[in-house]
Order: C-alpha cells, then sequence, then structure tokens
C-alpha cells in the first residue's frame, strides 16, 4: 500500500467531489427553513433536476440550457409546494412528503426514454495545473464550474444570512412571521422566493449527478441523497459552514471506509458501512452543542404555516 | 421506510393499470414480477428484455415493478393468479416463499421463480444463469490485461450468488497470472450509481488497473474510463458508457427461456423443473471483445468461451482450495451444483473475510 501525497490529495478530491450534491441542497433548503418553511420535498426536487438535466442535455445537446433547466425544474415543482404551503395553507410536512413521491414517480416516468443512454463529458476547469502542485494540485484543480459553485454556497449564504439586510428579512421572517408582517415585510412573498431558491438548488444538486458525477440516467438514481442533505440542515443546527463541515464528513467517510475494506482492514464492513451516518451525526452534535446559539439560529416558526389576518 | 411505501404505491397503481389492460384478452398470458425499475438498466432491464421477447413471440405479458420481497409480493402474485394470468415469472430470491404459498392457492397457474431452490408444488419451476461461466471469462482478461496486478471487485451482498462470482472469477485470474491480487470492496447495496462510483474510484486510487463490478449500474465503468483502466460491462452490454475501459460485458438473456416456457404452456407441455443455464445454453451471453485485447488473449478466450458451452471446461475445476488451505475440491474433479448454490467460502488467493 502506498501512501504518497498525491494518493492523499486524490482521496481528499474524490471526498470533496462527493459532498458537492449535499453542500447544494443543503444550502438551499437552509434558506428554506430559515424562512420558517419546512420543505421535505428536497429528494424529489433532487430527482426532478436529476431527469431534466439529463433529458435535456440529451436533446439539446447544451450543457449550459441542461444546468440552468435542471434548476428551473426544481424550482417549477417547488412552486408547487410554495403555491400548496403559502397560497392554500397546507401542512408543510405532508406537502414536502408528497412531493418527494411525486418527483419520484415523474421523474421514472419522463426518464423511461433516456434509460442505457450514455451521458456526455462535463469540462472540469485548470485540468493543466493540475499536476504542479503536489497535494494541493488535484483539490484545487481540473473540477467542474458547479464544484466550485458548491465550495463558495456556504461561505456566501453565511454572508447573505449574516452581514446583508436581505438576509435579515429572511431570518424575520423564519423567526417572527406576525412581527416581519407587522414591520411591512411580505412574509408570504419572502417564503415563496426562499422555497423557490431551495427548488433551485436542490435541482442543481441532482444535476450534478446525473450530469457530472455518474452521467447517466437511472430511476432513483439520488439514492436517498435528498433526506442526507435534510438531516445535515437540521444536525448544522442552521449554519451554512457547519453543513459544509457535516457534508465533508459524511463523503470522507463514505470514501475512506471503501479505502479501508481495500486495504483489507478488519474490521466487519457493515460497521464500516454505517460509520459516515454515526460519526456525522455525533460530530455535528458535538460542534453544535451550545444551547444558546442553537436558540439563535433556530427558525422558531419552522413549519408553521402564517395567516396573514392572525 | 418511504421507498417501500412508494413502491408498493406505484406498483399498486401500475398493478391497477395492467390488470384492467389485460383483462380482456383470452390467450395465454404471462405476468412478470419485478424487485427493482424497468429503468435500472441493470437487472430487472434484462427481465424486461426477456418479457418484450415473449411479447413479440404473440402472448399477452403484464408486469408489475418494484415489488418489495414482504407480504407485497405475496398480494400482487395473488392478484396477478386472480386475474387470468396462465404463467407467472417472479424474478427476485426473495419472492421464494411468497411464490410457492401463492402456488398451492392457484394450481392451474404455473409459476417460475428466478435464482431459488424451493418447488414445493408441481406448478412451481425454478431457474438461474450460470453467471459465474461469464466471471470466468473475466477473470482470464483481467489476469492477463493488468500491468499493476492489482484487480479491483466492486461487489454487492455476501450471498453465495457473489461469492461465487468472486471465486470463479479470482481462479481463472489467477491461472493466467499467478502474481495478480484481488481487492474486494462490498457496497452493500445492488443500485446506487453514486456509491458504486466510489468504491471504484477507491480501488483505482489504490492501484487496482481492471475493475469488476457486481453491482447494477453503468457507474463503475464509467469512472474506470475517466481514469483510464479497464472495466466489464455487466448484466448488459456496457460498451457505449465507456468505448475506451470496457473489455467485454456478461449479458443476462433471459428472453429465450420465457418464451420457451411461455409457449410450453400454450402447448399444454409445461412441466416443473430446475434450470441452471449457462453459456451454452445462451442465458450467459458474452459481448463482443474489445480490439484493444491482443489478438491472441481474444482467441484464448473465444476457445474458452466454447469449451465452457460444450463443458470441457468447469469453472471450478480442482485443485481447489479455500483461505485456510483445505481442499474444497479434488484434482481432476469438478464443484457439483449443490456446492455451487451454497457457496460461502473464498479460495485461496482472495484476500479479506466475507462480511458476516
Amino acid at each position: 500500500m502506498i501512501i504518497d501525497i498525491n494518493f492523499i490529495g486524490l482521496i481528499i478530491a474524490s471526498i470533496m467531489a462527493s459532498a458537492v450534491p449535499l453542500i447544494l441542497a443543503s444550502c438551499g433548503e437552509l434558506i428554506t427553513e430559515r424562512s420558517g418553511v419546512l420543505n421535505l420535498g428536497v429528494e424529489g426536487m433532487m430527482i426532478i433536476g436529476a431527469i431534466s438535466g439529463f433529458a435535456l442535455m440529451t436533446v439539446t445537446g447544451s450543457l449550459i440550457i441542461a444546468i440552468f433547466g435542471a434548476m428551473l425544474a426544481g424550482v417549477l415543482i417547488s412552486t408547487i409546494f410554495a403555491f400548496l404551503t403559502q397560497t392554500l395553507i397546507t401542512n408543510h410536512v405532508a406537502t414536502g412528503l408528497a412531493l418527494t413521491i411525486f418527483g419520484i414517480g415523474i421523474s421514472a416516468m419522463i426518464g423511461k426514454n433516456f434509460v442505457g443512454i450514455p451521458g456526455k463529458e462535463f469540462p472540469v476547469l485548470f485540468e493543466n495545473l493540475k499536476d504542479t502542485i503536489p497535494l494541493i494540485g488535484p483539490i484545487l484543480f481540473g473540477h467542474s464550474i458547479v464544484f466550485y459553485f458548491a465550495f463558495a454556497l456556504p461561505f456566501v449564504t453565511n454572508y447573505f444570512l449574516k452581514k446583508t439586510k436581505l438576509g435579515l428579512i429572511v431570518r424575520a421572517v423564519g423567526d417572527s412571521p406576525v412581527s416581519a408582517s407587522n414591520q411591512g415585510i411580505k412574509v408570504r412573498l419572502v417564503r415563496y422566493l426562499c422555497i423557490l431558491y431551495g427548488g433551485a438548488m436542490s435541482g442543481l444538486a441532482g444535476a450534478y449527478l446525473s450530469m457530472i458525477y455518474t452521467p447517466q440516467w437511472i430511476e432513483n438514481m439520488t439514492g436517498g441523497r435528498g433526506w442526507i442533505a435534510l438531516a445535515l440542515v437540521v444536525f448544522s443546527t442552521w449554519n451554512p459552514i457547519k453543513i459544509l463541515i457535516g457534508a465533508m464528513i459524511f463523503g470522507g467517510l463514505t470514501i475512506i471506509q471503501f479505502h479501508m475494506q481495500a486495504i483489507g482492514v478488519r474490521i466487519p464492513v457493515q460497521f464500516l458501512t454505517a460509520l459516515p451516518y454515526i460519526v456525522t451525526i455525533i460530530v455535528l452534535v458535538v460542534i453544535s452543542r451550545d444551547s444558546r446559539k442553537i436558540r439563535l439560529s433556530t427558525p422558531s416558526s419552522l413549519g408553521k404555516s402564517f395567516h396573514k389576518d392572525n | 421506510m418511504h421507498k417501500i411505501f412508494i413502491r408498493s404505491f406505484v406498483s399498486s397503481l401500475v398493478l391497477l393499470f395492467t390488470l384492467t389492460v389485460t383483462a380482456i384478452a383470452k390467450d395465454v398470458k404471462a405476468a412478470f414480477v419485478y424487485i427493482g425499475p424497468t429503468g435500472d438498466h441493470g437487472w430487472t432491464y434484462q427481465h424486461d428484455v426477456g418479457r418484450k421477447a415473449v411479447e413479440a413471440a404473440g402472448f399477452k405479458t403484464t408486469y408489475v415493478e418494484g415489488v418489495p420481497e414482504s407480504a407485497d409480493a405475496e398480494r400482487v402474485l395473488r392478484q396477478l393468479a386472480n386475474s387470468g394470468h396462465d404463467i407467472i415469472f417472479t424474478t427476485s430470491f426473495g419472492y421464494m416463499n411468497p411464490t410457492n404459498k401463492v402456488a398451492k392457492e392457484f394450481p392451474n397457474v404455473k409459476f417460475e421463480h428466478a435464482t431459488g431452490y424451493k418447488r414445493e408444488h408441481a406448478n412451481v419451476s425454478t431457474y438461474a444463469a450460470r453467471f459465474y461461466e461469464g466471471r470466468t471469462i473475466l477473470g482470464t482478461i483481467a489476469g492477463t490485461m493488468t500491468k499493476s496486478n492489482v484487480i479491483g471487485y466492486v461487489a454487492s451482498f455476501p450471498i453465495p450468488e457473489v461469492i461465487r462470482g468472486i471465486n470463479s472469477f479470482t481462479l481463472a485470474a489467477q491461472k493466467v497470472n499467478p502474481n495478480i491480487k484481488t481487492k474486494i470492496v462490498w457496497a452493500f447495496t445492488w443500485y446506487d450509481p453514486g456509491k458504486e462510483a466510489e468504491a471504484a474510484k477507491a480501488l483505482i486510487d489504490q492501484g487496482a488497473d481492471v475493475i469488476a463490478q457486481h453491482t447494477d449500474s453503468t457507474a463503475i465503468v464509467q469512472m474506470a474510463e475517466k481514469a483510464g483502466v479497464y472495466a466489464f460491462g455487466q448484466a448488459s452490454d456496457m460498451d457505449k458508457f465507456a468505448p475506451k475501459a470496457v473489455l467485454t460485458s456478461v449479458e443476462n438473456n433471459w428472453g429465450p427461456y420465457y418464451v420457451d416456457r411461455v409457449k410450453a404452456v400454450a402447448n399444454g407441455t409445461w412441466n416443473q423443473k430446475d434450470t441452471w443455464h449457462g453459456i451454452g445454453d445462451g442465458m450467459v451471453v458474452i459481448s463482443d471483445l474489445d480490439s484493444q485485447m491482443p489478438a491472441d488473449l481474444r482467441s484464448k478466450v473465444k476457445k474458452l468461451q466454447a469449451d465452457l458451452a460444450s463443458g470441457k471446461v468447469h469453472s471450478f475445476t480442482g485443485p481447489i482450495y479455500d483461505q485456510k488451505g483445505n481442499l474444497m475440491v479434488a484434482e481432476g474433479k469438478t464443484a457439483d451444483d449443490g456446492m455451487l448454490a451454497g457457496m460461502m467460502t473464498y479460495v485461496k488467493g482472495v484476500e479479506g473475510d466475507i462480511p458476516k
């Protein structure tokens, strides 16, 4: 077993690549939840993004149309959710679950004709710089644009929520929609936009899977990653930087356990397979144990419907 | 949990629809019960290709996809049997008990259960394919083509079918190249492109330059293509997903058997049997050999294929030892079907332990 510095670089790079869909979907859902809306439809929106991206890429041949089309598809399906929960004031949990079931079903239906078609190669950036710096080279260079976007997103999201007026509005709406409404903020509009943004990010996460990570379409290809993204939001106590840490630990352990198996570490494989779930939860619980901070960052009216007239 | 719920929900809808559609026909009707979606491009997809062959032969068919291996299976089987189907194919191991249970209630309906061994009633047959013969071919190619002498193998679940494949592959690879090492990684899934790709990447990063798989998606061959190593297609010809990486594929070809059995029902000649077909009967098909393989290897493989088909060569020919060095199959003998069906020990040369 050779452990050279480039080998470690390669492992870190593959960990980061596997964390991308989780970061995208979690950061999107984070904004939705910060505005007080609990959307359990992440898995459904992701799979819709996956099939839309793949189908558009196959039909139009354009990667740009496909990527934006997948985000748009995420927006469209989340519009249904927004209409139901914000305009018709339905229950968030039930509507979100229905959205997931709907997404999985409809993606399978659209996808029937796209099974067994190979995807296109997605261009990567700075490929030639990969071998110039040991260790750092494979980590920093030779990735798709979506990859770089995903790793910038938690910091941008953090800045948005903490330092901008819009971020303050989103948090105000999530904490106390009644007070926000009294201040003249259009609560319903803000929540609509936050839901649509979450849909766009989930759609992008799905497109990353079907167009870049494993370029193909098969049914259910998101494999529960939407649920993991949802869990990351909660366990990170609605903090985008901790989402990044959680996604890296989760992706990291999934990949490292495969390496441990291949090296022949004598630990029961079932335990190794469960490791990512266990450790991610433990670490996030430990780093977020300050109860005062949890209270501050938890959107107080999460999942509660807002009636304009009360 | 949500998956099971969705699956049963979707399957009941599909069932409702298909039952309405098929209730009007009068000739022999065949039904197929699938564990996965027909869109998996793997196990279920290949069974559905077989179903389409039955349709093409002029019979009415019905299928229900995504049926859990639970009480749901019984319910689906009962509904299919009740709605005038003459023969029902249950295409996953876990349908074994439901199939036998429902078969007892419907003695006039024929049941065909894939990969199982229970035939408790006269109207139940079982069938399976000798995929391990295909893996003997893959092992021979892998052992010859590897330069690093490290071969990666992405496995799904520790069941005899998978262990048999690993053993058959390793024995063949060692025969042509005694220095090879087979590294096995258990993905604990049949079907999760992301996870399969990650498992393959880990093996490639650790020096494997040929990757074999016993999971269903095309993610592994695509990862191999990206990394510039060789791989083999699983269940269907995966060459177009990774033209440079895929050296050949082992295809599951159920069509001829399905047509044969449905015709037997139509002619009244159907009888109970246990079928285990391999390359010789065309149930296991080796796709075109890639031109990157040297000509002498290609002709060697062709010959091996012919010998496996004729029975001149058996994948498990002694002497075969287990990992501890105990004799499993004596020199000059071949492993019998009973041993193959219950194979749960690695042969010598495979590294690591079988997960328990």
